[in-house]
């Protein structure tokens, strides 16, 4: 990952009696979530990005160099597109104004690899908001109209900064839908900041692990979700998430059916998803069930061969291991957590053939606008 | 009114230029300082700021006395006053400019200080990721947000050099229609027995003080309504 | 017990002594008001009445009309000693003061003068008018600032220096303005300069002026106290009047 499609990011140093020394790639697209716990420095990256702050290192996004040993590019002068905690308005502006701080006021033509104001006002839903000020809007609309500004300005990466934490629930569950047809919708690439593991794994393609201003780990969402010898997998609410394509639909029953590598899941309902859609499907751990044989008899619509990868013992209890689905080890990787009692009882051990059984209401995806 | 002297028209004209160029220097002059102190980490801006707060403190005989001195010929302002062939500022409409303005700096600097300062890091933040240069935050964000603290500044820096009296008396010598501004009118009424027109004079005063500080909180009130 | 009585009657005679010898100490004070020019010669005058007469008297300084505002409000001053004749003929006619009690006690004398040793030469200084600005007292409030538009006009010089003129409020700001420089020239109290051979001077001649009376009264919050009245025949005695002159008034001749 030492092209030039790739972002680099190296700082070290300390800021307010924080030290912080991180260096880590990224790719050019897609969305790389920055997840720890508070006060990792993950914030602190975000700002040196965008050169509100300043720590010794080295940043480029592509072929752009922001800062060596010997440049140090003022913010404003960086392509960077930053979407606070807060939504931070201009409060004496309204929103189409806000929108277009970055232009001066006047709607210009997109760059040839940005985005029109159009596009961005019909992205977000934000025509009916246009006239109104900041004040009169709700926390999720203002934080839209944020997303909207920072995209106008026409970057070349996208920085969030923990976009949903200053939201409640509904607000969240507002923008959430917004945030995932955009990471789907840009050619840009997006760095978000967070703290909370279902929005990384609604929306992150790539994950960069952070503790205490050191980065864990660092590479695809899936490739981490699944390493036992991380802490991601071995948390309570450990799941992967697997890029499925919507292959078909049986009316008869309400089922759609969603094809992964190495095997296809039946769901029900999502009736209006068109075949061929791409769709995020999320497995936790401890939905998945493990037999030796395909049962004759089950209620369980989901049974797919598999092979153990790897196991890890939790505790004198658990055991949490990654499965390979299908029997050529080709295929995605889940997770599944059985007690020790269940893994000596079936004899189980890695490279074993076995049946993994899914429940579908673990699975519902979410109704993802295209 | 109509009883009014010719003489108290000036003094008032006077009063009323005196004022506005004043609060229009102050405005120009403070706005920077106010900028920095609000901005600034550097470890000396509170000894800047204490020093643009002293006209709070010391008495008016104090500056008024530093200015007589500095004024003169052989001041700064003598130097200044040189340069088109006079001796001293002292005595001169633009002496008294200079007198105020020191005088009621801190009126106007504090207040657009604070509404600098209330501003926050944030919204200039966000100009800067928005490609806008220091100097366009500045004038689209900054002093967009901190309006409130002008009008506060300008309210206040007009009103207080309307109530200078003793600077003016120690450095402006008493000249009709250049230096006898309207607070040294009523001295001078009072002195010489002249009651009915120091009267008229003071009351025009104690009204005018309080429509200002009426309509200020008035401002305040409404502006703090339309930010919220 | 008999010998806590004893102490009694002790403590009472010794109360029997002090008291009388207190109010004798408060009856040889005497409260004077004293315009803000006079200041130093009324110490002098007040240090020597002490020694010659074991009065006190308690100095309060001011502007003329400041004190007289405040005796009309009822300040407890028992002589006043003014910068001018009217204020005390007016605390008579107003009764504040005593009838026949006024006199005067110094005549003021103007000086022109100025800390450049060379541009005061006489009233030819003024004829020429060599010079930007020329401090004087406000005419208006200050009988000096009177006086020196009085001695301007005897000399046909006022309409020509009109412009020039700056008023300090009072004679001390007119010193002020010349001190610094602010002004060149000006017309101060000789009294301001009398101490000194700084710069150069023009004692103005008392024909081109009314003379400055400073008179002083009897208030009648003063009337039967003997160290009041021991104070005004002490300032019309040969020891004050040579103090007077000493600190650069003049006397007069015809009291």
């Amino acid at each position: 990952m030492n092209g030039t499609d790739t972002i680099h990011v190296a700082l070290s140093g300390s800021l307010d009696d924080f030290d912080l020394d991180v260096a880590f790639d990224a790719p050019g697209h897609g969305l790389t979530a920055l997840f720890g716990p508070s006060g990792c420095g993950k914030t602190t990256i975000l700002r040196c990005i965008a050169g509100l702050n300043r720590l010794a290192g080295a940043c480029r996004i592509e072929e752009d160099i922001w800062q060596d040993e010997t440049r140090f590019t003022p913010t404003h002068k960086r392509a960077v597109g930053y979407v606070f905690q807060e939504a931070s308005l201009f409060p004496h502006l309204s929103v189409r104004d806000n929108l277009l701080y970055s232009s001066g006021g006047r709607v210009k033509p997109a760059a040839s690899n940005g985005v029109g104001f159009e596009e961005v006002v019909d992205l977000l839903d934000l025509d009916r908001l246009m006239q109104r000020g900041p004040q009169r809007l709700s926390g999720g609309e203002r934080q839209r109209v944020a997303v909207g500004r920072a995209l106008l300005s026409q970057p070349r990466i996208l920085l969030m900064d923990e976009p949903l934490s200053a939201l409640d629930r509904q607000s969240r569950d507002e923008i959430l839908p917004f945030l995932e047809r955009l990471h789907r919708s840009l050619a840009i690439p997006v760095f978000y900041v967070t703290h909370d593991m279902s929005e990384v794994e609604r929306l992150a393609d790539h994950l960069i692990l952070l503790d205490a201003g050191r980065v864990v780990a660092s590479g695809p969402l899936g490739v981490l979700q699944s390493d036992t010898t991380l802490p991601l997998a071995l948390q309570r609410g450990a799941a992967v998430t697997l890029d499925a394509v919507v292959s078909d639909y049986d009316a008869a029953y309400g089922l759609t059916r969603f094809d992964v590598r190495g095997g296809s899941f039946l769901i029900p309902g999502s009736a209006d998803m068109p075949t061929g859609s791409r769709q995020r499907l999320r497995i936790g751990a401890s939905d998945v069930s493990l037999a030796l044989e395909k049962p004759a008899s089950t209620s369980i619509l989901n049974v797919l061969p598999a092979t153990i990868s790897s196991s890890r013992a939790l505790d004198d209890r658990e055991i949490v291991m990654v499965l390979t689905l299908g029997h050529d080890s080709n295929g995605e990787q889940l997770l599944a957590r059985i007690t020790r009692r269940s893994w000596d009882l079936l004899e189980l051990q890695d490279g074993r053939p076995v049946f993994a059984q899914i429940k579908s209401a673990a699975l519902a995806p979410r109704r993802l606008p295209q | 009114m109509q009883g009014l002297s010719s003489e108290i028209w000036i003094s008032v004209r006077l009063t009323v230029a005196l004022a506005a160029t004043t609060t229009v220097i102050l405005l120009i002059v403070g706005t920077p300082v106010a900028w920095w102190l609000a901005r600034s980490r550097a470890r000396w801006k509170e000894a800047v700021a204490a020093v643009v707060a002293l006209p709070l403190v010391l008495p008016p005989t104090v500056l008024g006395f530093y200015l007589l001195v500095a004024l003169g010929p052989d001041g700064p302002g003598g130097a200044i006053a040189g340069l088109w062939g006079a001796r001293t500022l002292a005595f001169t409409f633009e002496g008294l400019v200079i007198g105020s303005v020191v005088y009621s700096l801190p009126f106007v600097v504090q207040p657009i200080r604070n509404a600098f300062e209330a501003i926050g890091d944030r919204p200039l933040e966000v100009a800067a990721t928005l490609r806008a240069s220091p100097a366009r935050v500045f004038w689209t964000v900054a002093m967009p947000l901190a309006r409130p603290g002008f009008l506060t500044g300008a309210v206040l820096g007009f009103a207080h050099t309307v109530g200078e009296f003793g600077v003016v008396l120690m450095i402006g010598g008493n000249i009709p229609g250049e230096t006898k501004v309207l607070s040294v009118a009523i001295y001078d009424f009072v002195e010489t027995l002249q009651w009915r027109e120091a009267d008229i004079l003071a009351a025009g005063m104690v009204v005018f003080a309080f429509a200002v500080i009426l309509a200020m909180t008035l401002i305040e009130k409404r502006m703090r309504r339309a930010g919220s | 017990m008999q010998a806590f009585l004893s102490r009694l009657k002790l403590l009472a005679a010794s109360l029997a002594i002090v008291v009388p010898s207190a109010s004798a100490a408060l009856a040889d004070q005497v409260k004077v008001a004293v315009a803000a020019n006079f200041t130093e010669a009324a110490k002098a005058i007040a240090a020597a009445f002490k020694a010659d007469t074991g009065h006190e008297a308690a100095l309060s300084f001011g502007s003329t009309g400041q004190l007289y505002a405040q005796i009309t409000q009822g300040a407890p001053f028992e002589v006043f000693l003014a910068a001018d004749a009217a204020r005390p003929e007016k605390a008579v006619e107003e009764g504040f003061g005593v009838q026949g009690s006024a006199f005067t006690y110094a005549i003021g004398k103007i000086v022109l003068w100025s800390t450049d040793p060379n541009l005061v030469t006489g009233a030819q200084t003024l004829q020429a008018g060599r010079f930007d600005k020329i401090a004087i007292a406000n005419p208006g409030t200050a009988p000096y600032g009177t006086a020196a538009i009085e001695a301007m006009s005897a000399l046909n010089v006022y309409d020509s220096l009109q412009p020039k003129i700056v008023q300090g409020a009072n004679i001390a700001q007119a010193y002020q303005f010349v001190k610094t420089g602010n002004a060149e020239l000006g017309f101060v109290a000789l009294s301001q300069i009398a101490d000194n051979t700084d710069g150069s001077r023009w004692v103005v001649s008392d024909d081109l002026y009314d003379p400055i009376r400073q008179d002083a009264v009897l208030l009648k919050t003063g009337q039967g106290n003997p160290a009041a009245e021991a104070f005004l025949s002490f300032l019309k005695g040969a020891a004050a009047v040579a103090l007077i002159e000493k600190f650069g008034y003049g006397v007069d001749i015809a009291e």
